[in-house]
């Protein structure tokens, strides 16, 4: 740079020169769900070493399973936490999915199909009921769905007791259209020897279509705003009040897409269950990157904080260690995974 | 109308009132803006200047007087009406997501899409762009329109929420204290960016409580106190001392002066 530079070497140009100081590395620690990723290749070395066999296949498989059962609620619970809310009510929604789906084809001798529609569009309403209430009272998220929580708690119960008699649903393995619904929900794929369970498959499709929303549509860009700064959006024009019921009706649909896996895959429904999952969900979504404020997060975090409780649930039990201390773990990752991605996000917030 | 039959105001106030139950937040006051024109409405704490915004951006309807849009005599009855109207306010909070990336929150709630059926998305490579070249229009050159926006300076972001009343087609740009909350330099920027919108034929209403930053910008001024209206003036009608002077209350400062002598 010995020449001067002259006055048009100043000006501006579409691809700015001054963006090459954003290093690839900055971009990368940017990325919301970096704290999570660091944490689950950790967890992974720790039981790829502790643990006998749980690199191979079937382990690696019987992980990715469980994982897909708390990744596909933990999708829609990080879009709602992205959107600024909670769910408190997205544990016991499942079971109550499941509930209304097998006791309706089992009371009305319909095929399970039937049942499971009316499930859809129950477990929707519910949802919305969620976010009509939120948006209507502008109540607390927490308290409205902490009521909605208590009360499918004591339906599912009461409900179930009430119409079959005892805590859990009758069998509706003989039911026409069974085998068809069971190969939708609960089948399991055979890939190269593997064995493979379908919600993983629906797990990865519910994070590409939930990433794809949330990057690349209108909606997506509502999300981040109305949990960022629902007053600005208002102000903008952003439908808040709607786009918030959408995100709570996303949960049921997560929630009836769990709850159709746990009724077709056990056949019967315990109505107690449920009870405790939707601070697992809602983990899963923290320790992925989603800020507890809103505003800030993404699909795939959810994704890897799902992976995460997976391996550890069953990295203890293939490490045969004791299994009381998964909780503690549990909790430890919690704390470190936020705490990382706070300091990241700091990192790569601060102006250079 | 009569004295001015050259050009139509923009937006035109004359003797407007506002009251809450008994409160009388403003009365009989007067304004014109014209488009390239700056029109600054200074007063101190209390003096009416919020209540005159929320009239002119739709959020409270007035009382009495007239309100005249372009010639025509009108009520805003919503924020989004005064916006269909082309009149955009841009409040001291900005109305900005601080997470969210510059370019995302220059569209925001009016988002341009591409592609067709279940593939229908966000034109994201023409709003990048877009932001880039409206902000530089404004004189503001981003190093990169993908960094959060709130980390830029509040210099920063209060022009680009003006570029972004100017590029959604806003006639008139209501200004709520745009300096308020900045530094000499900072504030120096956005009063830039105010002349440049000037320069682009928009009408501005700029509030402020700063007879310096006011006499930089301003063709016509209006003073309020309490409620009412003080003066109404046009620039060559009045000198920054007499504006400084009358904005203070020459009278009150002489007695404050009293007040505050030592012995």
């Amino acid at each position: 740079m010995s020449a001067p530079p002259t006055s048009s070497d100043k000006l501006p140009t579409s691809s700015d020169e001054r963006i090459l100081r954003t290093s690839p590395l900055r971009r990368l620690l940017s990325r919301p769900e970096l704290g999570s990723v660091v944490g689950a290749l950790a967890v992974f070395l720790v039981f790829a070493v502790a643990a006998d066999g749980f690199l191979r296949a079937a382990s690696l498989s019987t992980v990715l399973y469980a994982s897909s059962t708390i990744g596909i609620m933990a999708v829609p619970v990080a879009l709602l936490m992205i959107g600024g809310e909670f769910d408190l009510s997205a544990g016991v929604m499942v079971t109550s999915s499941a509930l209304i789906s097998s006791m309706f084809s089992y009371q009305m001798t319909a095929n399970v199909w039937v049942g499971a529609g009316v499930s859809l569009l129950a477990t929707l309403a519910i949802g919305a009921f969620n976010g009509f209430v939120l948006t209507r009272t502008r109540l607390p998220s927490f308290i409205v769905t902490l009521g909605t929580f208590l009360m499918l708690t004591g339906m599912n119960l009461g409900l179930t007791k009430l119409i079959d008699g005892t805590v859990s649903t009758k069998t509706i393995a003989d039911m026409e259209g069974f085998p068809a619904a069971r190969a939708l929900f609960a089948s399991t794929l055979t890939l190269g020897g593997v064995d493979f369970k379908i919600t993983i498959v629906w797990w990865l499709a519910l994070v590409a279509v939930a990433s794809w929303i949330l990057l690349r549509t209108r909606v997506g860009n509502w999300i981040f705003a109305v949990g960022g700064n629902q007053d600005a959006a208002r102000a903008v024009g952003v439908p808040v009040e709607k786009t918030k019921i959408g995100l709570y009706m996303g949960v049921a649909l997560g929630a009836w897409i769990a709850g159709q896996h746990l009724l077709f895959s056990y056949d019967v429904v315990q109505s107690g269950e449920g009870v405790g999952n939707e601070l697992i969900y809602i983990i899963a979504a923290v320790i992925g990157g989603c800020l507890i404020t809103g505003g800030y997060g993404s699909a795939i975090g959810s994704a890897v904080g799902a992976l995460l409780f997976g391996m550890t649930s069953k990295g203890i039990v293939f490490a045969e260690w004791n299994p009381d201390w998964f909780k503690f773990f549990l909790g430890a990752m919690l704390l470190l995974a936020t705490l990382l991605n706070a300091w990241v996000r700091k990192r790569a917030e601060a102006t250079p | 109308m009569t004295q001015n039959e050259t050009r139509t105001p923009l937006v035109e106030l004359s003797d407007v009132s506002k009251h809450y139950g008994n409160v009388r937040a403003l009365e009989g006051v007067s304004l014109e803006v014209h488009p390239g024109d700056v029109t600054c409405v200074l007063g101190d704490n209390g003096a009416g200047k919020s209540t005159l915004i929320k009239i002119v951006a739709g959020l409270h309807e007035h009382d009495g007087g007239v309100l005249r849009i372009e010639g025509e005599e009108t009520r805003l009855t919503s924020p989004r009406d005064a916006l269909d109207r082309g009149i955009a306010t841009v409040y001291q909070d900005l109305a900005v997501v601080g997470l969210m990336p510059v370019w995302r929150n220059f569209f925001l709630g009016s988002e341009p899409r591409t592609g067709f059926g279940p593939f229908r998305r966000l034109d994201a490579d023409l709003m990048r762009r877009t932001t880039h070249a409206e902000l530089l229009r404004m004189g503001i050159d981003l190093r990169d329109v993908d960094q959060p926006i709130g980390t830029l300076s509040g210099g920063e972001r209060q022009c680009v929420a003006i570029a972004r009343a100017v590029h959604f087609g806003a006639k008139v740009l209501v200004l709520d204290e745009p300096t308020a909350a900045l530094g000499v330099k900072q504030s120096g920027v956005v009063l830039k960016y105010v002349a440049a919108a000037r320069d682009q034929g928009l009408g501005v209403i700029l509030i402020t409580h700063n007879p310096h930053h006011a006499y930089l910008v301003g063709d016509r001024f209006v003073l309020l106190r309490r409620g009412t209206m003080l003066g109404n003036h046009t620039r060559d009608e009045i000198t920054l001392d007499e504006l400084t002077g009358q904005m203070a209350g020459g009278a009150d400062l002489e007695a404050l002066r009293h007040e505050l002598q030592r012995g």
